[in-house]
């Protein structure tokens, strides 16, 4: 697949990657020591700077550790950070060791463009990384474009791929909604049927959905038969369902936030056995087990995953390896405490991003956040044609549209089958691609 | 009076040209960050205004800073209109918003206003999100690059550069502050101040107080909007965020802190406040408790505060 | 689904969100009759006890109602602690002055809600009910649980009533209401009929909590909305009077159940909104009583 070079372990095959890494065996010593040192400055500049190329590669983390992201927030940690310590076990970026410099944004845009102005201009990071929520990420573009800092958001917003944001920001390890749902549209129709109800929260991303899934719908030949937009702060959903058309063949549920569960139990009170076929999206359920009181009634209804949350649906060594690494067990929850699930068909993106950031820093010859050295890595990112799967991309291959500054990949649909969800169908990478509606690499550095 | 007029006239002009002296001497990180204070402090001396001056307590400020914020940012967003004229737009929408709110609240005072000005602010966010199509809801929206550069006597500066932020952010402050310092040291002023110790008795004197209060409250929301426009300009980021319930709490809290009936104590509570909760976060996930714990406070010890108890206790002639 | 199923819904969905309305609402009702203060951490002592019930969940586990009557008896008398400690530190000191009493509770807020964020967590908590019914109506399935709050916030409120007409207490705080200083005079012993009250709307507050968290879930954010909507229920059924807000609860909950069917549920909250602070705007002294300048 083009520039990656993808294989297990990702090692820096180029002669520039390895004449690096040479010199950093040999000036470990004093990288060491200016780590050490931290923040201390010298005449405003990090002490660690001095050691030129063989400091860390340190990597602004922004994650939403406190607000209504904080459930994803807390995964998107524990990823980033078993991508970080494996990523050093193989012996660091290009050589370098990489040190993650994580900040909570509070879930907030204005505390988001806070946070990557202090990332980038105190803490002296490379790279920004990690954003989730799409308000969030378009409240921080703005600023980290200003700064001409290199910003990788792991969102599945459809902001990066729309071109409304900027040359700086990437969305290489996680695919977008609208690849998501272009992919799914079709085996849903196909399978389940073509008269469809959406339900969605009445924000952008429930808009997102509303927007795409009705012009594939369309497209496919079926009709939506109702689009119903429920406020993000409801508690209280039963009074929503009749408005569901009773020739409704498929429902379409797509909602997130607390209310999630409450939703999903009051689906199952109101239509009990007879309901039509039902399929939503796993955002509604992320971060909460499939056992929780009410979820009986997902038994039977489909849902998208980006990566099964079940050990075994997708059974590969790599998916075994960042299992294990981030200490997911095999319904999903974390190792040391079953109540405390994953949110595992978003947070892979945080490894997988950490693996691109690691490709394109090794083969664009990457050293400081210099402008040359940025618009390298830039221009080589946006040469990359994909990601091979593997230890480093293990929820599957990915096509990289450097125009988009997107990655493309696999998709699944499973199935709620006893409190467990098993994969039925996953998509090809064609299958989620679409116009492009924009071209990153026209626009000025 | 004149000598005191004179130092209030001097310290004022003292602590902006102390602002525009200090750039050089500023890293980068805390040179946006004082960027960032100085257009939230103006939302702050607007609210200083109306609270500190006028002695009426709002909940719902966060709907004058958007308004001036949207009143900016759509027409930049949808019409390509040029920064300089988007912020007159910006202001005078909020302008437009707080004398029309004004009309109908002012008909209420204490807890009543404070409710009234709470639940029009909750209307306001949710119309934000509720018209999505134009005003792109929660996710907001960016200003784009073109519109990025600012026209001044022809020489054109560019708004991604830090000193064109800190510069504009400190000429759109001291435009606010001193208009604040020229209401409340105007016999306007002194009327809202008598509003705010009695009003009944003002009202016996034969002024109108209505009026009065109408006319802080523009003021208050216009300045309110003016950083609001500012914000969305230098930061190029428009967003429902920016007008809910916990963003009008921020001015009251910062006034508060700085000192409510103190021109200058927006300012410090502004930055204060700012500095504290980023330190706060790098010792917990809970870091909004300072927010909490400096009210309670503030409440407890400091009713006045900083300022205020310093003009108390040494410097009566602070305004 | 025919238009006579869709109006049963509508009005059983409406009656219980009345229920559960006046049931938020009406610790901050009496805390507002009787002293005439704005608690604006009414909406984080209703968190409280939903995550108490959450945290009882947790750790009784089975049977359900084993853990949902811990929670029932746990949650009042903790978060009734909270609020007294708040009020003998604060509030007792700012003289319940009204605005240093708003300021001192969002304070309060923060802090209430940044501790559970600390000691819970940032998750969504789902809390199972004491029992499970599911009522099959025929065209539709309704949880018969949801019916159980319903009733108990109609006992709850009707003890209340009871309580302030029969009692010693409701006897005083009917005096402090109607003329603080000359209940003093009288001998009422305002200080702790203060302190009382404002612990009886924290602990009323919490049992809400703990009645709805199972029909929603526990989260430490979640206290914002039932804010706003226990201000909306006071203001439009007159501040003070616990029968306004209670006739109140039931005009915008049931109001609420057709609007949002038919309507756009956003517009109908906007709408709602302004309607109550148009309510404040034209009879600003009728609603506030007289001791308002």
């Amino acid at each position: 697949m083009g520039a990656s070079r993808g294989g297990d372990e990702s090692t820096s095959s180029s002669s520039q990657a390895r004449r690096i890494s040479r010199r950093g065996a040999l000036k470990t010593g004093l990288a060491g020591a200016a780590a050490g040192a931290g923040l201390l400055t010298v005449g405003g500049i990090p002490a660690a700077r001095a050691a030129g190329s063989d400091r860390p590669i340190r990597i602004g983390f922004q994650v939403h550790r406190t607000g209504i992201g904080a459930v994803y927030g807390r995964w998107y940690e524990r990823t980033a950070n078993a991508a970080a310590a494996y990523i050093n076990e193989l012996g660091g970026i290009a050589g370098r060791p990489v040190e993650l410099v994580a900040e909570d944004d509070g879930t907030d845009p204005r505390r988001g463009a806070e946070v990557v102005e202090k990332l980038a201009t105190r803490e002296q990071v490379d790279f920004v990384y990690g954003t989730l929520f799409s308000h969030v990420v378009i409240g921080s573009a703005p600023r980290a474009g200003e700064l001409k800092i290199p910003y990788f958001v792991v969102s599945e917003g459809y902001h990066v791929a729309s071109g409304k944001l900027n040359r700086y920001v990437f969305q290489p390890g996680i695919t977008d909604v609208r690849s998501q749902i272009t992919a799914v549209a079709g085996w849903m129709m196909g399978n389940l049927g073509k008269k469809v109800a959406m339900i969605f929260p009445d924000y952008a991303f429930g808009y997102d959905h509303r927007d795409f899934l009705s012009a594939a719908v369309e497209a496919g030949g079926g009709t939506v038969t109702a689009r119903i937009a429920i406020p993000p702060t409801e508690t209280a959903y039963s009074k929503y369902f009749p408005r569901i058309p009773a020739d409704t063949e498929v429902l379409y549920h797509v909602m997130v936030g607390p209310g999630v569960l409450t939703f999903v139990r009051e689906m199952g009170e109101h239509f009990g056995s007879r309901r039509p076929a039902v399929f939503g999206f796993v955002d509604s359920l992320e971060g909460v087990p499939m056992t929780s009181p009410g979820l009986e009634f997902l038994d039977g209804t489909y849902l998208w995953e980006a990566m099964p949350r079940q050990a075994g649906q997708y059974d590969t060594p790599h998916e075994r390896f960042y299992r294990e690494r981030v200490g997911v067990g095999p319904d999903g929850a974390s190792i040391r405490d079953p109540k405390d699930v994953s949110t595992y068909s978003h947070m892979f993106g945080c490894w997988e991003t950490l693996f691109a950031i690691k490709e394109a820093v090794e083969q664009s010859g990457y050293r400081d956040p210099t402008p040359a050295d940025r618009k390298a890595l830039i221009e080589t990112l946006e040469g990359f044609h994909g990601f091979n799967e593997g230890r480093s991309h293990p929820q599957g291959p990915k096509v990289f549209d450097g125009r988009l500054h997107q990655c493309f990949g696999q998709q699944f649909v499973s199935k709620v089958n006893a409190g467990k969800l098993e994969v039925v169908h996953r998509t090809a990478i064609e299958d989620s691609r679409y116009e492009p509606a924009a071209d990153y690499t026209k626009m000025a550095l | 009076m004149s000598t005191s007029s004179a130092r209030i006239w001097l310290l004022h002009a003292a602590v902006l040209l102390a602002l525009l002296l200090a750039q050089p001497l500023l890293p980068e990180y805390h040179y946006v960050n004082v960027a960032r204070i100085l257009v939230l402090a103006c939302y702050a001396v607007g609210y200083n205004v109306l609270l500190g001056y006028t002695g009426l307590m709002s909940l719902g400020h966060a709907m004058f800073f958007a308004l001036g914020m949207y009143g900016a940012g759509l027409p930049v967003y949808y019409h390509g209109v040029g920064a300089l004229p988007a912020l007159a737009l910006g202001v005078a929408a909020s302008a437009l918003g707080a004398a029309l709110f004004g009309l109908i609240a002012l008909r209420t005072r204490g807890v009543a206003f404070l409710i009234v000005t709470m639940m029009f602010g909750q209307a306001f966010h949710l119309t934000l999100l509720h018209f999505n199509v134009y005003t792109l809801g929660d996710q907001g929206f960016i200003l784009s690059e073109t519109i990025r550069t600012l026209d001044v006597a022809g020489a054109a500066f560019d708004l991604a550069d830090s000193r064109v932020k800190y510069n504009a952010a400190l000429g759109v402050f001291s435009v606010c502050l001193l208009a604040s310092l020229l209401l409340v040291r105007s016999p306007v002023g002194r009327v809202l101040v008598a509003i705010r110790e009695n009003e009944d008795r003002t009202r016996l004197l034969g002024y109108n107080t209505y009026l009065a209060r109408l006319l802080a409250l523009t003021v208050s929301g216009t300045i309110a909007g003016a950083a609001g426009a500012t914000y969305a300009l230098l930061f190029s980021y428009v967003g429902a965020s920016f007008a809910s319930i916990l963003h009008s709490i921020y001015p009251l809290l910062w006034t508060l802190l700085g000192g409510a009936g103190t021109t200058l104590g927006p300012l410090l509570g502004t930055g204060l406040m700012f500095y504290l909760e980023i330190y706060a976060r790098d010792l917990t996930t809970a870091y909004l408790v300072v927010v909490g714990a400096v009210l309670l406070v503030l409440v407890l010890w400091a009713p006045r505060g900083i300022l205020g108890t310093l003009r108390d206790r040494k410097a009566r002639w602070l305004p | 689904m025919s238009l006579g199923p869709h109006l049963l819904l509508a009005l059983l969905e409406g009656l219980v969100g009345a229920c559960v309305l006046a049931l938020t609402a009406l610790g901050l009702a009496l805390v507002f009759g009787v002293m005439r203060i704005v608690n604006v951490a009414h909406g984080e002592f209703f968190m409280l006890g939903a995550v108490i019930a959450a945290a009882c969940a947790g750790l009784v586990g089975d049977p359900p109602w084993l853990a949902f009557g811990c929670a029932l008896l746990v949650a009042p008398l903790a978060v009734a602690a909270v609020a007294t400690a708040a009020d003998w530190a604060v509030l007792r000191r700012v003289r319940y002055d009204p605005e240093s009493t708003i300021v001192a509770t969002i304070g309060l807020l923060y802090i209430v809600q940044q501790s559970v964020l600390v000691l819970h967590g940032p998750d969504a908590r789902a809390v199972p009910a004491p029992f499970y019914v599911r009522l099959d109506l025929g065209w539709f399935g309704y949880n018969g649980y949801k019916l159980m709050v319903a009733g108990a916030a109609v006992t709850l409120l009707l003890a209340v009533w009871l309580g302030l007409g029969r009692t010693r207490l409701g006897l005083y705080m009917r005096a402090t209401q109607q003329d603080r200083e000359m209940a003093t005079a009288l001998g009422v012993p305002v200080r702790r009929v203060y302190a009382t009250v404002f612990a009886l709307g924290a602990a009323l507050a919490a049992v809400a909590g703990v009645l709805v968290v199972p029909i929603q879930q526990a989260h430490y954010l979640m206290g914002l909305d039932p804010l706003l909507l226990s201000f909306i229920v006071v203001i439009v059924g007159g501040l003070g009077s616990l029968k306004g807000a209670v006739i109140a609860a039931f005009v915008i909950g049931v109001s609420d159940g057709f609007v949002s069917v038919l309507f756009s549920p956003t517009l109908a909250k906007i709408l709602a909104t302004l309607l109550v602070a148009m309510v404040l705007v034209v009879r600003p002294r009728g609603l506030f009583g007289t001791s308002e300048a």
